[in-house]
């Protein structure tokens, strides 16, 4: 089901078979060229799929927007060990919501974005690592995958191509750090969720200790589309170093939230004002979150100019991220936007090293307590600087996930927690202005 | 050998393997990098973040435990960068640590107080609420004190890899993690203590010695382990003449950090209420204490009355006494009583190994062998519960270097998960089962044999005959049971030619004198009835040999004696005394006591551990070691040469015990640490 209506802006690569009626089936899939672009990859040679994939320019669409074909290309050819084709649907950044409807309305799109990706690297199986909070999605996508089973899209001698490929759903138990991708290859193995220490990485070694492509849910199911259409044409959607366009999800304060596909490189300006509607309640922009809870958050004034693809952000010190946009209207209280935050990341740390589970719970801790108006001026420093030692100096990106939005709203909003300063209550709060936490 | 990388910490070159890890580079050119869950030995963590070093070219601060030397790198540890990250590692570990140091355990030994103190800060500026958990008791002797524990996974790593054994894990996540046992609220395991031991702070505890003192109270007294055959290095921590503690956390000695539960907690059967403090005599027909003087007149009586008439004497050793003893005992029952009918419990078939071994060099393996050989075969022992320290070599040994066990045994072991095969034979049916290894074995490079009792006698010469037709080198190992089992056969506790053995002496009607020193064969042999020999025994307790006894001289254990012992692996090392025990004397010093009583002192010469022991390497084969290698409380192997010893090997006598990490028919049962252990499994 779609949960918003879509905006005429939009570029529909990835999304244009949702609203179709039984768009998850295979008869609507095969009916809108499914299954085209895996019948065209069969009659590639594995190199050839990798250079139209680098041709297309894409980029992991999970966060860290590393280059797809280059990712491939590093899984060692001659291996003698299996390979797996590894799917991150462990999709947990706040304000990120798009892998849910690429597998509620086009699963047989990401069957075929894994078969693609098999061919590519003599991979015979796969797995669909789910989160455990979308456990329903699993039902989606079994269903899908019987189906494809039953028609001979996966098993053995798929379409009598001679190409074998086995894939299954594996759902997660409700842990952000499994979406960090070796902290989720453990938990595929049935162990702890804790990352491991790379390199070597999983393109060497991955799931079961074997090489591994694994990729973002959005990544693969722009496979299909980049094979069908060719690697030049998804490139030219983007922008010069990122092709294609982005799932973009558009949350917080705004008329029309919701998820849209739109170019790389789209005005963010445009992207509030005329997809999403405008600010809520006609009010004033404040805060920008461009790619989830863990990219440093972005003032109204820093959004003048800037487009949403990768060097765009990273040009302002932030992140295109997962597409999570979060938008903060002037009523916010930025203080308690940190504080709600850090109480994800201090939930979710999965402890391994000090860091990161001391650092994150003596945040929360702190800013919990500086927003009920004990704070003391020392505090504002102490937060920033707390925040500072755990940046880059975590076992994994968790800790500079808490770390870069805290660090980015003491330096751009201080005067907001001066304003919660000798026992005063929040400024915000006391206007009645905020909609609770 | 490959050629070394370059590169430079702290402005110094150093040379390093390849593939070898900043942290220890540094460590080998003097350097110092803080870390608490780095451990050689151990897989890596990088969970402390304590060993952040810079490194030119890399943009951020890297883990030293984790990043392998390159060529040319430029390492640097002693930055305002490093130093700052440092400080607040240390900042976040204390945040939600109770700082309790005056009533904890490991203050004064902290690993966590020592990196605080040089790198920490001097004040917190944490003044949020700590997260607080109660203490738990796991088993009698682990105790866990989980908010001083600093999540360096230490334990869960020896525990999994060290031990085999699996016993810890870590539950829920975040602030909140914690490290948990294995049954819900308490331990099954093999109670080694190993995760104690290497806890750096004061997180786990041990049942036996929390709260009995400061660490900076006791004299540290690194001495051998009297339970097993294995002779582990055990660092004795004792105060005003007690015994507190046994650890091993220097890592000296050929052990390491290993000890089993025996080694780190079963010292306290000396105190034992039962304990012999003053010699006995049969008094009308009871045993009552006597003075030193009168025990050693009677006796030193009885002996020269006895060989004036030359009448006969037997003579019985022990597994549990030292090298120097075995000796002297040997002289003595040789030189003073003229007899050949002299014997000990013969555990493992040692004799005839010797034998079929005679003339080749290099064939007796020792416990470094275990770790550092391509390949293992055990027969007939299940080592994780009966020599424990083996089986950690051999477990060690497949994880750093892959090495391939084979294993034939009556029931599974704890092998079976790593073995390249396990077989399961029933009793007799080892030497066809390592018969059909055959062709496996020949394809490894090198071999070292471990047997236990179920192979003796010919099966021992056909053992041998098998493993030189491999065609690759192979060494031996004969498992024996006791601290001083080894030692026993080198001294020569065996019959002359026409000598009685044990059994013999034990059923003779004849004899004048039986003299017992430090064993127990009475427990299951009985004497004959009406006997009229007179019964002169040693030991710590009153065992049923000593309750059978005319006089019983109450003896020191090896914990409070000096000399050396020999380990299963033909490996020397030094005894230290930790402490004396009012009443019971070294079994040197009462023989020399009796010998001078008896006027023949000068025949034996002084009853010193080290001039006996000086005598013992000009005089028994293999026994020339490098003094200073023991000086240093290092193992010194006896030269590996062999042969044939001058009578019948009578394999029938030999029986192990098989004793496991929780039982022990001698020095175990005294132990109510040990014994308390042992309720509470059975308890389950």
């Amino acid at each position: 089901m779609l949960y918003n209506q879509p905006s005429p802006l939009e570029t529909k690569v990835l999304t244009r078979r949702f609203g179709l009626p039984n768009s998850a089936s295979l008869d609507t899939y095969l009916s809108t060229d499914g299954y085209k672009a895996f019948e065209k990859a069969a009659s590639m040679t594995p190199e050839q799929i990798i250079e139209e994939v680098k041709i297309s320019n894409l980029r992991g669409r999970g966060g860290a927007g590393f280059p797809t074909g280059m990712k491939w290309s590093f899984v060692p050819r001659k291996s003698p060990l299996p390979k797996y084709i590894v799917v991150n649907a462990d999709e947990s950044e706040p304000g990120t919501c798009k892998d849910r409807l690429l597998m509620e309305n086009d699963p047989h799109q990401l069957i075929e974005g894994v078969l693609i990706a098999g061919r590519a690297v003599d991979s015979h199986a796969g797995y669909i690592y789910i989160r455990g909070e979308y456990r329903y999605l699993i039902e989606i996508m079994d269903k899908a995958i019987a189906e494809a089973y039953a028609h001979g899209y996966l098993g053995k001698n798929i379409r009598r191509t001679g190409f074998d490929f086995e894939l299954y759903t594996h759902t997660g138990a409700g842990a952000y750090e499994c979406g960090e991708e070796s902290a989720l290859l453990e938990s595929l193995e049935g162990k702890r969720g804790i990352p491991r220490i790379r390199p070597p990485f999983p393109a060497v070694v991955g799931a079961f200790q074997c090489p591994t492509v694994l990729n973002n849910v959005e990544t693969y199911c722009a496979v299909p589309p980049i094979l069908r259409d060719g690697g030049a044409a998804f490139a030219a959607l983007g922008v010069p170093k990122a092709g294609g366009t982005k799932l973009t999800c558009l949350t917080g304060h705004v008329n029309r939230p919701g998820v849209y596909e739109l170019k790389l490189g789209f005005p963010v300006k445009t992207m509030i004002e005329e997809v999403g509607g405008g600010i809520l309640g006609g009010k004033k922009l404040k805060a920008f979150i461009p790619g989830g809870s863990s990219c440093p958050v972005l003032t109204a004034a820093e959004c003048e100019g800037l487009t949403m693809d990768y060097d765009s952000m990273a040009k302002a010190k932030s992140m295109l991220g997962s597409g999570g946009v979060v938008l903060m209207n002037e009523d916010t209280c930025m203080v308690k936007a940190a504080l709600r935050i850090m109480r994800f990341y201090a939930h979710e740390s999965c402890g391994w090293c000090i860091p990161c589970r001391e650092g994150t719970s003596w945040l929360r801790k702190l800013l919990q307590r500086f927003h009920d108006g004990m704070g003391q001026r020392a505090d504002i420093a102490l937060i920033g600087d707390l925040a500072k030692n755990m940046l880059g100096r975590t076992f994994c990106p968790l800790g500079d996930a808490a770390a870069l939005p805290t660090i980015s709203i003491v330096e751009k909003f201080y005067h907001e927690f001066e304003d919660h300063l000798n026992g005063r209550p929040c400024p915000f709060e006391e206007a009645g202005r905020l909609a609770p936490v | 050998m490959p050629d070394l990388i370059h590169l430079t910490i702290d402005g110094r070159p150093v040379e390093a393997a390849p593939g070898a890890l900043v942290i220890d580079a540094a460590k080998r050119a003097g350097i110092e990098v803080p870390s608490f869950c780095y451990y050689e030995g151990l897989t890596l963590a990088a969970a402390c973040r304590m060993c952040l070093v810079e490194v030119e070219k890399m943009p951020k601060l890297m883990t030293a435990c984790t990043l392998p030397v390159g060529e040319g790198m430029v390492v640097r540890t002693e930055t305002p960068q490093v130093a700052q990250a440092r400080k607040s590692m240390l900042e976040l570990l204390l945040s939600n640590h109770p700082l309790d140091c005056p009533v904890c355990d490991k203050g004064g030994e902290c690993e966590l107080q020592d990196m605080t103190f040089r790198y920490g800060a001097g004040e917190s500026r944490f003044t949020e609420m700590k997260v607080h958990v109660d203490e738990k008791q796991w088993s009698p002797v682990v105790f866990f004190d989980n908010p001083r524990c600093i999540l360096c996974y230490r334990c869960v790593r020896i525990c999994d890899e060290g031990m085999g054994v699996k016993a810890l894990g870590v539950a829920n996540r975040g602030v909140v993690s914690e490290i948990v046992p294995n049954k819900g609220d308490h331990l099954e395991c093999d109670e080694c203590g190993m995760c104690i031991d290497i806890c750096p702070v004061g997180a786990l505890t041990s049942g036996t010695y929390r709260y009995h003192t400061r660490p900076w109270e006791m004299e540290h007294v690194g001495t051998i382990c009297t339970h097993c055959s294995n002779g582990c290095k055990t660092t004795l921590g004792v105060r005003n003449d007690e015994i507190i503690r046994g650890n091993n956390r220097d890592r000296s000695g050929i052990n390491g950090e290993f000890l089993c539960i025996k080694g780190r907690y079963a010292f306290d059967f000396y105190k034992h209420p039962e304990r012999l403090l003053a010699p006995l005599a049969r008094v009308n027909g009871k045993l009552e204490e006597v003075s030193w003087a009168k025990a050693l007149e009677t006796v030193a009586g009885k002996f020269n009355e006895v060989r004036a008439r030359n009448g006969k004497f037997g003579v019985i050793g022990s597994n549990h006494t030292t090298n120097e003893e075995n000796y002297y005992l040997r002289k003595f029952a040789r030189k003073v009583l003229g007899t050949g009918n002299i014997d000990h419990h013969r555990t493992g078939d040692v004799v005839t190994l010797l034998d079929a071994l005679s003339g080749k060099t290099g064939k007796l393996a020792t416990t470094a062998d275990l770790y550092q050989k391509k390949a293992v075969l055990v027969i007939g022992a299940d080592l994780a519960l009966e020599q424990p320290f083996l089986a950690f070599q051999i477990r060690a040994n497949w994880r750093h270097h892959q090495a391939h066990a084979y294993v034939v045994t009556a029931g599974p072991v704890r092998e079976d998960k790593y073995a390249a095969a396990s077989l399961r034979v029933a009793p007799g049916g080892e030497m066809d089962a390592v018969r059909s290894l055959g062709e496996r074995l020949k394809a490894e490079p090198e071999l070292v044999i471990v047997f236990g009792d179920a192979i003796k006698g010919e099966a021992v010469g056909r053992l041998v005959e098998f493993g030189e037709s491999l065609g690759i080198p192979v060494q031996y190992i004969c498992l024996v049971d006791d601290s001083n089992s080894r030692g026993a056969v080198d001294m020569g506790l065996l019959p002359d030619a026409g000598g009685m053995a044990l059994p013999e002496m034990l059923a003779a009607g004849d004899l004048d004198v039986l003299w017992v020193v430090g064993a127990n064969p009475v427990k299951t042999q009985a004497l004959p009835a009406g006997r009229a020999s007179m019964l002169v025994v040693h030991d710590l307790f009153l065992t049923e040999t000593a309750q059978a006894a005319d006089v019983v001289f109450p003896a020191a254990s090896l914990y409070e004696k000096n000399g050396t012992v020999t380990n299963v692996c033909g490996e020397v090392q030094r005894l230290r005394r930790a402490i004396r025990t009012m009443g019971a004397k070294p079994d040197l010093e009462i023989m020399g006591l009796l010998a001078r009583e008896m006027g023949v002192a000068a025949e034996l010469g002084p009853w010193v551990p080290d001039t006996v022991f000086e005598e013992i390497r000009r005089n028994v084969r293999g026994y020339d070691v490098a003094l200073p290698v023991l000086e240093a409380g290092g193992a010194a192997q006896t030269a590996a040469l062999n042969g044939r010893l001058p009578l019948d090997g009578r394999p029938e006598l030999i029986r192990s015990a098989h004793e496991n990490l929780f039982t022990s028919g001698t020095l175990g049962r005294y132990s109510k640490i040990l014994n308390s252990v042992v309720e509470s499994h059975g308890n389950r």
